[in-house]
């Protein structure tokens, strides 16, 4: 594995990974951009832009964009979060120059009136989708309970509204602020010919046009929160609740998933062996996750109706016995050697990789081979851990509950 | 691509099959054993999955703690899973450990506790999935589907109902497990780095003692097939249509692969053209080769708010009456190198490549080479296919909907001429 790094004039840095003998090759751009930029009046833009950007370009029709995109690629698509907004294909070495060529393309997006008023549809079933299906919006509904008005509080697909009002120049406007090669990375992993990449990427990128795009990072106020939304047609109870973790660029993030993976995996954890062996919940999941300056812990019960009080009432034993006594050295090493196999075994494809590199540059700018991030997982004590459940207190979470209970009472 | 394979079959009916990897570290291994739900009695719906659940709880000298501990430091990624025609365990893991992981599996299989102080845990855990698909309306739907299409047993699903489910008692589990893991048409498959004569050595030792079961009975009705609506409230229509098609056993099975990838595969498919690209009707619309031992099918599936139902549902099945009419050399060229690049790049996964030949030695009692594979894809044109289209035109299509209203649904014959 070799890594290279290159920054264009123009500020669009480029990033690889390189395993000359992998089979495949894979390549990325990130964009620092997704809901924590938006505002109320363009909510859920970066996912409506995100479909728009298959949509065509000067030089490609939205069918001429799709054709393409089979054509080279073994698997294509992209995703838009609370942070980024990612397209993504794999392909075979020989294909690079031709899917850099149209990966580049896609990114000066035409954004014409008819491909917007269509797929605007189908934004509208895709949220019709997501509000039909578990947890019924209660992942983005907790996340606005605790982070209130903080930018990561917003609503990556937006509402039925807010989706239905937007203009195709408000979405033009929102890409000419955010869509900068100085806030976009070329990520690349696998078998990829660097110099070349180097070659396509100035020839296709080069004369991008570069501005700031700022993004403010405030700090996040954790907030407490009892939210119950009453669903009578679902039949089981789904429980969201968040508290605060380490963030993104806090090296207490390796205690603060080797934690989750002791509380709340979804086999072998606590949280495991206390509901889900035992037949109360369908799941009962507990995890770290990272943004930019802020982290969040989230906890996920799925059980049924009757069982919810007695379950969340288990969760927080769980939560508090761990908080009081720390978790135990054999747990800690079954969950490092878990961790680290897993990060060992995802490495062999280039896909995985890419993810990988592509989040640790945009979220730090930095990168770390599978051999240094296992390192850092193998180096994290039960001090370590000690110190994350002290600096983070799991017993006032943000709660959302959707299901058929109209009444669920707080702890 | 050069490929190395092997096979082995054991005395006691045990398949063992193997593909060697030296570029890779992990080991992926799939051990379908055929204690599938299609051969649970009518009236233990279910059985299968908690057997599978309880088989979980403890084995050889490990209580379910140890048991699970101990694949936790292999660095196994295990699951298990009940299919139609088996009960499958599997996962992958760094190559070091598959000796290891095989013997704790050995032991699942043949040494498990079935702890009957359990049993009403495991019993609530399977039942919780009963519970959870109610919620997930488009595999509600696709469930439904597959039951009218295939009709008893082999459109079941493998969750059982509360009502069978309820009435399971330890008895029953452990006749299941004595009658259905049988290593009788068992399937092993190992891919990843390995050595063949250490492998079927340590196949050999985890494995060696496992003794027959009894041969498996099913009996058969009619499927209903026809049009059917179950009324939920929620935003949108789940839409599911099934037709015949042969399955993966047969010598023609690429010519209606290569017919439904031109209608699924990808962006630039007929499916995401018509139905989401140029009206918006969906966010999620595919259609998808199934296979059965004996039989096959088409399942397609769309989602939809419910007032653009009926119009999803019209340009759906218009869809799949036009496949019937005929495909081009330029939809299935494309169609070509994406499924050889798809090839190429599997050899980068042994979890895939695992299943691939357990799947090869189920259907074809063989592994296929990839070069054949390979062969036959280059072999697929525009005219093969059309003639298969042609003179394999279903009587029917099975058509099933979930939501708010029933849609309206004239039987025509698929093709249009």
């Amino acid at each position: 594995m070799d890594f290279r790094h290159h920054t264009l004039d123009n500020g669009l840095e480029i990033v690889a990974e390189i395993a000359p003998n992998a089979y495949s090759s894979a390549y990325a751009f990130f964009v620092r951009t997704g809901a924590r930029d938006e505002s109320d009046a363009v909510s859920g833009v970066s996912h409506f832009l995100e479909h728009m950007v298959f949509k065509g370009s000067d030089r490609r029709s939205a069918a001429e964009v799709n054709r393409d995109l089979d054509d080279l690629s073994a698997s294509s698509n992209a995703y838009t979060s609370e942070e980024q907004t990612v397209y993504f294909a794999t392909t075979l070495p020989e294909d690079q120059a031709k899917i850099i060529d149209l990966l580049a393309d896609m990114m000066r997006p035409s954004l014409r009136q008819d491909d917007f008023d269509t797929e605007k549809k189908v934004i509208l079933e895709e949220i019709a989708k997501y509000d039909d299906q578990p947890p019924y919006g209660a992942n983005e509904k907790c996340m606005a309970a605790f982070f209130g008005s903080h930018p990561l509080g917003r609503s990556v697909l937006g509402t039925t509204a807010s989706v239905g009002n937007l203009a195709r120049d408000q979405m033009l406007a929102y890409f000419q602020e955010r869509y900068s090669p100085r806030n976009m990375v070329l990520i690349a992993a696998g078998n990829v010919d660097w110099d070349g990449l180097l070659r396509q990427a100035d020839e296709h990128c080069g004369r991008w046009k570069s501005f700031d795009a700022p993004r403010p990072l405030p700090p996040a106020l954790a907030r407490q929160a009892w939210q119950v939304i009453h669903k009578p047609q679902a039949t089981q109870q789904y429980v969201m609740q968040l508290s605060a973790g380490p963030a993104a660029d806090d090296d207490d993030r390796y205690a603060a998933r080797l934690l989750g993976t002791i509380v709340g995996d979804d086999t072998g954890s606590r949280l495991f062996w206390e509901l889900v062996d035992t037949g109360l919940a369908e799941t009962a999941a507990f995890g770290a996750h990272e943004f930019q300056k802020a982290g969040i812990f989230v906890t996920y019960l799925a059980c049924a109706p009757e069982q919810t009080a007695e379950s969340l009432a288990r969760v927080r034993g769980v939560l508090a016995d761990v908080s009081a006594s720390g978790v135990t050295a054999d747990e800690l090493l079954r969950a490092q050697n878990k961790i680290c196999a897993h990060l060992v075994l995802q490495a062999e494809r280039p896909t995985n990789r890419l993810f990988a590199v592509g989040n640790a540059w945009i979220q730090r700018r930095q990168y770390k081979t599978v051999r240094e991030a296992v390192d850092a997982y193998r180096r994290v004590t039960l001090d370590d851990i000690t110190r994350v459940l002290k600096t983070y207190p799991l017993d006032r979470p943000a709660s959302v509950a959707v299901g058929p209970l109209a009444e669920l009472a707080a702890p | 691509m050069s490929q190395k394979t092997y096979s082995h079959q054991f005395p006691s009916g045990l398949t063992l099959v193997a593909e060697e990897m030296d570029w890779l570290e992990s080991a992926a291994f799939a051990l379908l054993v055929p204690a599938g739900c299609a051969y649970e009695p009518a009236t233990r719906l279910g059985l299968g999955n908690l057997t599978c659940e309880m088989s979980q709880r403890g084995a050889g000298q490990r209580d379910s703690r140890q048991f699970l501990a101990d694949l936790e430091n292999l660095g196994a990624e295990m699951s298990a899973s009940v299919s139609i025609a088996h009960t499958s365990f599997g996962g992958s893991m760094p190559a070091e450990s598959l000796p290891q992981v095989l013997a704790l599996y050995g032991d699942l299989i043949q040494r498990p506790h079935l702890p009957e102080d359990q049993l009403e845990d495991a019993r609530l855990s399977v039942l919780q999935e009963v519970r959870a698909i109610e919620d997930d309306l488009a595999q509600k739907l696709m469930l439904t589907l597959r039951r009218r299409h295939y009709a008893e047993p082999w459109g079941r699903g493998p969750q059982g109902t509360e009502e069978t489910l309820g009435s399971l008692t330890i008895g029953d589990v452990r006749d299941h497990w004595q009658q259905r893991y049988s290593p009788q048409d068992a399937i092993l498959s190992v891919a990843g780095k390995i050595n063949w004569p250490v492998l079927l050595d340590h196949v050999a030792n985890s494995f060696g003692g496992w003794k027959a079961g009894q041969p498996a009975r099913v009996s058969e009705t009619t499927p209903p097939r026809g049009y059917h609506h179950e009324t939920v409230e929620s935003n949108q229509t789940h839409i599911g249509v099934a037709l015949d098609a042969v399955n993966y056993a047969h010598p023609d099975y690429f010519q209606i692969r290569g017919a439904v990838g031109v209608l699924s595969d990808g962006m630039s498919s007929r499916l995401f053209t018509e139905v989401r690209e140029k009206r918006g009707l969906v966010y999620t619309v595919y259609a998808t080769c199934h296979s059965l031992k004996d039989r096959g099918g088409i399942l397609a599936y769309a989602g939809t708010t419910a007032e653009r139902a009926q119009e999803t549902l019209d340009v759906l099945s218009a869809e799949i009456r036009r496949l019937y009419a005929g495909i081009t050399d330029d939809e299935i060229n494309r169609l070509k190198g994406r499924i050889k690049r798809a090839l190429i790049i599997q050899q980068e996964s042994s979890p895939s490549r695992a299943s691939s030949i357990a799947l090869d030695w189920y259907y074809l009692a063989r592994i296929r080479p990839l070069a054949e594979l390979s062969q036959i894809i280059d072999n697929l044109s525009a005219q093969s296919i059309n003639r298969y289209l042609a003179a394999n035109v279903p009587r029917e299509m099975t058509v099933c909907t979930v939501g708010p209203e029933p849609l309206v649904w004239l039987p025509t014959l698929p093709a249009s001429g």
